[in-house]
């Protein structure tokens, strides 16, 4: 129906300008263009679901005794789960502050100069491979650190996370912690600057003009505005942080799962695969892809969360 | 409340460019001045100077002085975000806070400035800030809904009635009408009107009649082509301006027959 009309128009001389109207044609090609990769990812993701799922079943269905531990799947799974996200929060405690922080530094507070060196430098710090900061946590900041631990057990030791005996090496999950929030302060960070550089100009001057001081311009404009990206972001390194293996892998010396973040033990599900899977076969192969099935499922609870953060405050959003 | 300017010699420069050149002007309290001219004559770049945002773009200075009853807001000492807690500022676009109800809104420059405010007190100041601004009717049932959910011309009102629950001496609007329709137009024309009982009021326009309505006083600029600075050609009575000005190129302009 719609391909008809130039059709015609070109057999009765048209002149090629006017009949040349094959833009609905050129518009099918594209949808199904788009329509096909937007189903390829949903069909990549279902088919890892699947593969996860069906790899994992003789994991749950196989008797406790012969999983790792002798106590089950869940046994064996539960502290690894609760190690990954004591380490993911550790970094995101640590990164959020000081990405939203240098972004705010950045897009208002930093002369244009510096504030393109800093963007620069923090980019960079994007492109270092995971496994060059599992070397630098494991050689250098472990040993660095492990004074400061050991003086937190002697101080701060009856804060149950500061117990003692603080490890000698220093290869404790809080310096996992430390190393993974190094890694995720770059995703932040330029995520963040993009959104309050968005901030509309309007609404930096509604505030200035009412006396606003530059930090209180920041908190009645940019920070309501950028709050969903902000989100985003900081769900985007939450993301890097849970998945992260080759940093945790070399810095982390792993052992059951304690509540002192300074002495060594703990362990998080990527690592936890990564150093197992290379020797292991049978069911101890279906342990580790469920041990990875349950790190998708987080990650993908994780992200409807911090959608659904987002979606709450649509009315008031600006959007409408 | 409303307070008198006097400008001194003023010179507006970005970097080293010099955007408006030697203005002497005296605006008169509980008045309407309206300033005109061409695009580009620098009447925006001069109303911000009033309340010092043009600062907030980098490498703006003046020299001169402006004087609010007498005090130099350019004096040594003078912090901008006292300055602009004074002199209120309603912009081109209607710009209210979309995160924010109306309520938080039309309180949020008070909660800024002062102390912590009682409810009863909070609740006042929001009724008579929104009566103020002949707005108080058509939300009085809505004021926790975001203040982006109001049509352009309310918007705007909410805006003004923002700017003068901070009980300022000046309220400076930059276009204020510019992305209204008429009718709306009209409803910040009469608010204009209202307003000059209390506030000294400064307004930029390219309408007119706009002028011609709402002005006691009119401040004609115009550049002498692009590069050279702004510089205020006449400055008079409305009625002056429009029906016997005293410049070549003010008639010019109120006539269209510019350029």
């Amino acid at each position: 129906m719609t391909t008809a009309p130039p059709r015609q128009a070109e057999r009765a001389g048209v002149p090629a300008a006017i009949a040349a109207q094959d833009s609905p044609r050129g518009d099918k090609v594209f949808s199904t263009l788009a329509l096909t990769a937007g189903c390829l990812i949903l069909a990549v993701l279902f088919g890892v679901a699947v593969f996860l799922v069906v790899q994992a079943i003789p994991a749950f269905t196989a008797d406790p005794a012969d999983i790792q531990g002798g106590k089950g799947f869940l046994a064996y799974i539960a502290p690894i789960v609760i190690g990954t996200v004591i380490a993911a929060a550790i970094a995101l405690v640590i990164a959020t502050p000081i990405s939203i922080g240098v972004a705010l530094f950045i897009t208002h507070f930093a002369p244009r100069r510096i504030a393109s060196a800093l963007g620069y430098v923090i980019d960079l710090l994007a492109a270092i491979p995971s496994v060059i900061y599992g070397a630098w946590g494991a050689s250098f900041l472990a040993r660095e650190i492990s004074p400061a631990y050991v003086w937190l057990a002697e101080n701060a030791g009856w804060i149950p996370i500061f117990s003692g005996p603080a490890s000698a090496t220093g290869k404790t999950i809080l310096t996992a912690g430390i190393v993974l929030s190094v890694m995720v302060l770059p995703i932040i960070t330029s995520l963040s600057r993009e959104i309050f550089l968005q901030t509309p100009k309007l609404h930096e001057e509604a505030a200035l003009a009412l006396g606003a001081t530059r930090w209180e311009m920041i908190k009645m404009a940019v920070f309501p505005f950028a709050r969903p990206g902000v989100v985003s972001a900081i769900m985007l390194g939450l993301g890097r942080a849970l998945g992260e293996t080759m940093a945790v892998a070399l810095v982390l010396s792993s052992g059951a799962l304690t509540v002192s973040l300074v002495q060594s033990g703990n362990q998080t599900i990527a690592a936890e695969i990564a150093l197992n899977f290379p020797e292991a076969s049978g069911l101890k192969v279906a342990t580790l892809i469920a041990a990875g099935l349950v790190l998708f499922v987080i990650t993908l609870a994780v992200n409807m969360v911090a959608r659904w953060i987002i979606s709450r405050h649509k009315e008031f959003s600006g959007a409408n | 409340m409303s307070k008198r300017i006097d400008v001194k010699d003023l010179n507006v420069y970005y970097g080293d460019f010099r955007a408006v050149e030697g203005v002497n002007i005296s605006v008169a309290p509980r008045s309407v001045t309206a300033f005109i001219g061409p695009s580009g004559c620098g009447k925006s770049t001069f109303l911000r100077t009033l309340n010092r945002m043009h600062e907030v773009l980098p490498g703006a200075r003046v020299e001169g002085q402006v004087l609010l009853d007498g005090d130099d807001l350019y004096g040594p000492g003078v912090d901008p975000v006292a300055v602009r807690s004074h002199v209120g500022m309603v912009f081109q676009r209607p710009n209210p806070f979309p995160t924010m109800s109306i309520r938080d809104n039309v309180l949020a420059g008070v909660k800024l400035n002062s102390k912590r405010l009682s409810k009863s007190d909070a609740d006042e100041l929001l009724e008579s800030s929104l009566r103020g601004a002949n707005l108080w009717n058509e939300v009085k049932d809505r004021l926790d809904k975001p203040g982006s959910g109001l049509s352009g011309g309310q918007q705007q009102r909410l805006c003004i009635a923002r700017a003068i629950a901070v009980k300022p001496d000046v309220i400076l609007m930059d276009e204020p009408c510019s992305a209204l329709d008429p009718i709306s137009t009209l409803a910040v024309e009469d608010l204009i009107n209202e307003l000059k009982e209390n506030y000294t009021v400064v307004i930029v326009t390219h309408n007119m009649q706009q002028a011609a309505r709402v002005s006691d006083k009119t401040a004609f600029f115009n550049i002498a082509g692009t590069g050279k600075p702004g510089k205020l050609i006449e400055y008079a009575d409305t009625s002056v301006i429009f029906n016997n000005p005293s410049e070549k190129a003010t008639e010019d302009y109120v006539s269209g027959r510019f350029g």
